[in-house]
């Protein structure tokens, strides 16, 4: 971290889906705070909130689904009080997002040139052809993609490729924060790898701050700086990655660390027990407690809030105090 | 930016604590929100009635055709709707009317669809030299204007003979090509689903594969072909009708106004005697078409608007 | 010993359309067996383009093979009819990857359970049946009542997917093929379902053929290995050995190339030549020919065959031409059961 203010801010964002089952919460008042280079993991089961989060941050969230409150600060710009018209230029030029599956999305009846070229003239409409042309073919380059791949169609490309492509749009007005929705999470290991690569390059070159959306563990542990652990809307715990990895603080994220299959552990398998919760009618208090192993019986009532630890951790679990230490400091996982 | 759609929040899993609403309880939900269907259904049911009820307490064997009753009368206490030149009751011609017309547009669809199911589903599953043929014979036949060739057809006919069932026939020679098509296409996409795959895995055979695993995921398909099958006959009897190629002496909507317009009924001031067919007529077209945006949305759920 | 079941110089082309004389071969002279009293569980690893699903497919009888023979207890499978016909159906099994296109939508989950109770007859009352379903169904961790009478619209990914690895329980097949059966699940529940098919394996004697191109779920729940790689085997045999001391250059690439969920160990150790595969040019030689950084003179003139490098490891590579060659016939030799 070399910057001293944080480029992104997001102060309780609250986002409810209304479906004919009822009001689901989606997102219960979530918090963080990313600086400039920064790479933050966020993961958690489907449905826990994750692309939720990105969206509303994105301020694309359709109905049935509302953003009910929260500031979303870039710098000192609240993207939630924008009108329309500023936070349409906002999207791409500050703050981007790739989303799941993004190489669906590419139109497959426009070359690729074509679609990078709407997107650079919808934010700066009297830029001339020949520097939007420059552009682009710098943003393919800077994906290791050939020019030619410029006037393609996304059909003639693999799927690696055209997840290159999304990265490529994705940067192509130098935004501040990126946030990349499971990018990989179709692609094979080895694309995978390259895809991941690229996309490190570019975070660095460009120094913006990344939030990498996911639910393997492993690109995590290959690629972020941080991980925030979500669970049924909620943030259960942010730490750096390392932190995580070998002294989780939150029963959740001990939990998933230990069901992680490594080289180590052959034979043993430990899920986790329960199912996910309803967003619909979740459980009072911690939304985790009916599965959580060292439920307490405060834990039923209240729902914890997030605590910010000396050591820059964050956890919401009532096994920390106030300050967060722990009454018993719990030993370290295995080593992996 | 790129439309996304929200996955919704995962089911609930604790049934204490969550009920689910009965299967009548949802279907009702459900025709609240699709208001197309419910409106086109329920014009749809009164016409019916009208011609149902009306045919039971009516004598519409005498009524609706010519020298019953006194003719060039307005709508009266005793003649409801009036009466045409020929001395047609035109409450009885209505209901004899409607009802026809009703028979006419599901013989017409019914051999339509059903031609089209199993000429589709022969195509589709076996594929080869069967599918060649009948796609050859579909792709050749659809584009021929196929009013024009109901006018040849009809018009070469000896008057006599055309009775509401022989139209009906006509009618339906060229409306099994659509469905055909949109049947082909359907088994084809289903037969390579896992679902089927999985059947086999089971133990199902090829053909109880057709019929338990593929068929019921056509009826969407197969109800709105119908529909729009009997869209199509109706329409198709009533242009050959109003040209006065129907059969005449039978009380077709599409036959009254080709007489009303013969007999110059609005000049001579007989408003009644067109007014009635053109409203069922009206009436006919928005109830089919609603129920066909109806059953579409029914059928595509990314259609579907959420409350 | 007749084996359970065995591929015999299995090849499977596929052209691109009647007119293109392309080809592709999605499956290249692959032999292998599965022995009658041992029950196994085996892993076919590869990206997409390997070969995988089609092996898959033509395990299952979906699919016949351009050449070569797939025989069930020594009886070709193209030609089984009526009862032996069923007994394969029966005994052969698999659970797919996508948990919700396997559901017939128009039909509760419970239909995914009950058509093949009711076609193999393993019930002999409604009661009996519905037993066996609640049985299945706990055994995976689903609560019947939460999940019977439900469509599949209605369930979330997971409950779909143990359904189907419930479904495999119930039948009690000889063989199940698993095709990629934890790749659209949460993490969390992954275990949950390796861990019922290793006990299908423990308990009931099951033999599985594990189809992925996760190498971390494979190592924890495979005793033997193949990796595929554009339809040939490059490398095979006990899987430790394979994972934790790879010789082929592609398997090497690929165990680099998975992000172990370990701060320690990091991608980028092998270095990747060339990006993704050109597509459509056909090569003469071993496959991997233009990505490999060890490749030679002898690689681009013919395919390498396989080399058995230790008892319990072989790879298809000029590297290790000092090594005695293994027949393709005889690739179950260094499978360890």
């Amino acid at each position: 971290m070399t910057s001293t203010k944080p480029v992104l801010r997001v102060i309780d964002l609250q986002v409810s889906y209304y479906t004919e089952a009822g009001r689901a919460l989606a997102l219960d008042r979530a918090s963080l705070e990313l600086y400039p280079g920064e790479k933050l993991g966020m993961v958690g089961e489907s449905g826990c909130g994750k692309s939720t989060m990105a969206l509303a941050m994105m301020r694309m969230i359709k109905p049935p689904g509302r953003i009910e409150g929260g500031q979303v600060f870039i710098d000192d710009i609240d993207l939630m009080t924008l009108p329309e018209a500023k936070m349409r230029k906002a999207r791409l030029s500050l703050i981007s997002y790739i989303p799941q599956g993004a190489m669906n999305s590419l139109n497959p009846v426009l070359r690729i040139e074509a679609q990078m070229r709407d997107a650079i003239k919808e934010h700066l409409p009297t830029m001339r052809d020949a520097e939007v042309q420059a552009r682009i073919y710098e943003a393919l380059e800077s994906v290791e993609l050939r020019r030619e791949v410029a006037r393609m169609y996304p059909h003639e490309l693999s799927g690696g490729m055209k997840q290159r492509v999304c990265i490529a749009i994705g940067i192509l007005l130098g935004p501040k924060v990126i946030i990349a929705d499971e990018p990989t999470s179709a692609l094979d290991v080895v694309t995978q790898r390259q895809v991941m690569e690229t996309l490190d390059r570019i975070q660095k070159q460009l120094g913006a701050a990344m939030i990498l959306i996911g639910h393997d563990m492993g690109l995590m542990a290959q690629f972020v700086d941080k991980v925030a652990v979500m669970y049924a809307g909620k943030f259960t715990e942010i730490s750096p990655v390392r932190d995580i990895f070998t002294n989780p603080l939150h029963p959740y994220a001990r939990a998933l660390i230990e069901s992680l299959p490594t080289l180590n552990n052959k034979g043993v398998f430990k899920g986790i027990p329960g199912l996910a919760p309803s967003l619909i009618n979740r459980p009072p208090g911690c939304t985790f407690h009916p599965r959580c192993p060292e439920a307490m019986e405060i834990c039923k009532s209240v729902p914890p809030a997030l605590i910010h630890r000396w050591d820059g951790r964050q956890v919401a679990c009532y096994l920390y105090d106030h300050d967060g230490r722990r009454a018993d400091e719990p030993a370290a996982v295995s080593a992996r | 930016m790129t439309q996304i759609t929200i996955a919704s929040p995962q089911a609930q899993t604790r049934s204490e604590r969550y009920q689910h609403p009965s299967r009548l309880t949802l279907t009702l939900r459900y025709l609240r929100r699709n208001k197309s269907l419910v409106i086109g259904l329920a014009i749809a049911l009164a016409l019916a009635l009208f011609s149902i009820v009306g045919s039971l307490t009516i004598d519409t064997e005498k009524l609706a055709y010519p020298l019953a009753v006194k003719p060039k009368q307005p709508p009266s206490p005793e003649y409801p709707l009036g009466t045409d030149f020929f001395g047609r009751d035109m409450l009885a011609v209505m209901v004899r009317g409607v009802w026809q017309t009703a028979v006419i547009g599901l013989i017409a669809g019914a051999i339509g669809t059903g031609v089209g199911v199993v000429l589709g589903f022969l195509s589709a599953y076996y594929g080869g030299a069967v599918d060649t043929l009948i796609r050859g014979i579909t792709e050749v036949l659809l584009p021929i204007p196929a009013f024009l060739i109901l006018v040849i057809i009809a018009g070469s006919i000896d008057r006599r003979s055309v009775t509401i069932y022989t139209m009906a026939l006509i009618v339906s020679l060229l409306a099994w090509m659509g469905p055909t098509r949109i049947m082909r296409a359907q088994v084809l996409s289903l037969k390579e689903r896992l679902f089927v795959n999985v059947a086999k895995l089971s133990g199902m055979g090829n053909l109880e594969i057709v019929f338990k695993e593929i068929l019921p995921n056509m009826l969407p398909f197969i109800l709105a072909s119908f529909v729009s099958g009997v869209f199509a006959g109706i329409f198709s009897s009533f242009g050959l009708s109003v040209l006065g190629l129907g059969p005449l002496r039978e009380p077709l909507i599409g036959n009254t106004i080709w007489f009303a317009q013969q007999q110059a009924a609005f000049f001579n001031g007989w408003w009644w005697w067109p007014l009635w067919p053109t409203l069922a007529l009206i009436l006919i077209f928005v109830s089919l078409t609603l129920i066909n945006i109806g059953l579409d949305e029914l059928a595509n759920p990314r259609v579907r608007r959420t409350e | 010993m007749t084996p359970l079941l065995e591929f015999r110089n299995v090849t499977k082309i596929y052209s691109k359309g009647l007119l293109s004389r392309a080809m592709t071969v999605a499956l290249d002279d692959v032999s292998l067996r599965i022995e009658d009293d041992q029950p196994t569980i085996m892993t076919v690893a590869g990206e997409s383009g390997s070969g995988k699903t089609t092996l898959a497919m033509l395990l299952l009888g979906f699919i016949s093979p351009t050449h070569g023979q797939i025989l069930y207890k020594g009886k070709d499978i193209a030609k089984l009819q009526g009862e032996e016909r069923l007994a394969f159906r029966r005994e052969v099994q698999a659970v797919f990857q996508d948990p919700f296109a396997v559901f017939n939508p128009f039909y509760t989950v419970d239909h995914l359970l009950s058509v093949p109770i009711e076609k193999f007859k393993l019930a002999r009352s409604k009661r009996e049946a519905r037993d066996k379903m609640d049985e299945a169904l706990s055994a995976v961790g689903l609560r019947p009542e939460d999940v019977l009478g439900r469509f599949p619209h209605q369930l979330s990914g997971g409950q779909r997917q143990r359904i189907n690895v419930a479904r495999a329980l119930l039948l009690k097949p000889r063989l199940l093929v698993a095709d990629e059966p934890v790749s659209m699940v949460d993490a969390s529940l992954r275990a949950t379902i390796l861990e019922s098919l290793r006990k299908m394996n423990r308990e009931y004697g099951v033999s599985i053929i594990y189809i992925t191109h996760d190498l971390t779920t494979a190592y924890h729940v495979a005793n033997s290995i193949i990796v595929l790689y554009r339809g040939s085997v490059m490398e095979a045999g006990d899987i430790d050995r394979v994972i934790r001391d790879p010789q082929h250059p592609y398997t090497k690439l690929l165990i680099d190339s998975i992000p172990w969920p370990d701060v320690n160990r990091k991608w980028g150790q092998t270095e990747i030549k060339a990006r993704e595969q050109d597509h459509g040019s056909v090569e003469t030689g071993c496959k991997f020919a233009s990505r490999c950084p060890f490749v030679m003179e002898a690689c681009r003139k013919a395919p390498p065959p396989l080399y058995q490098v230790a008892a319990q490891q072989a790879a298809a590579c000029y590297l290790y031409e000092k090594q005695p060659v293994l027949a393709r016939e005889q690739l179950s030799q260094v499978l360890p059961v």
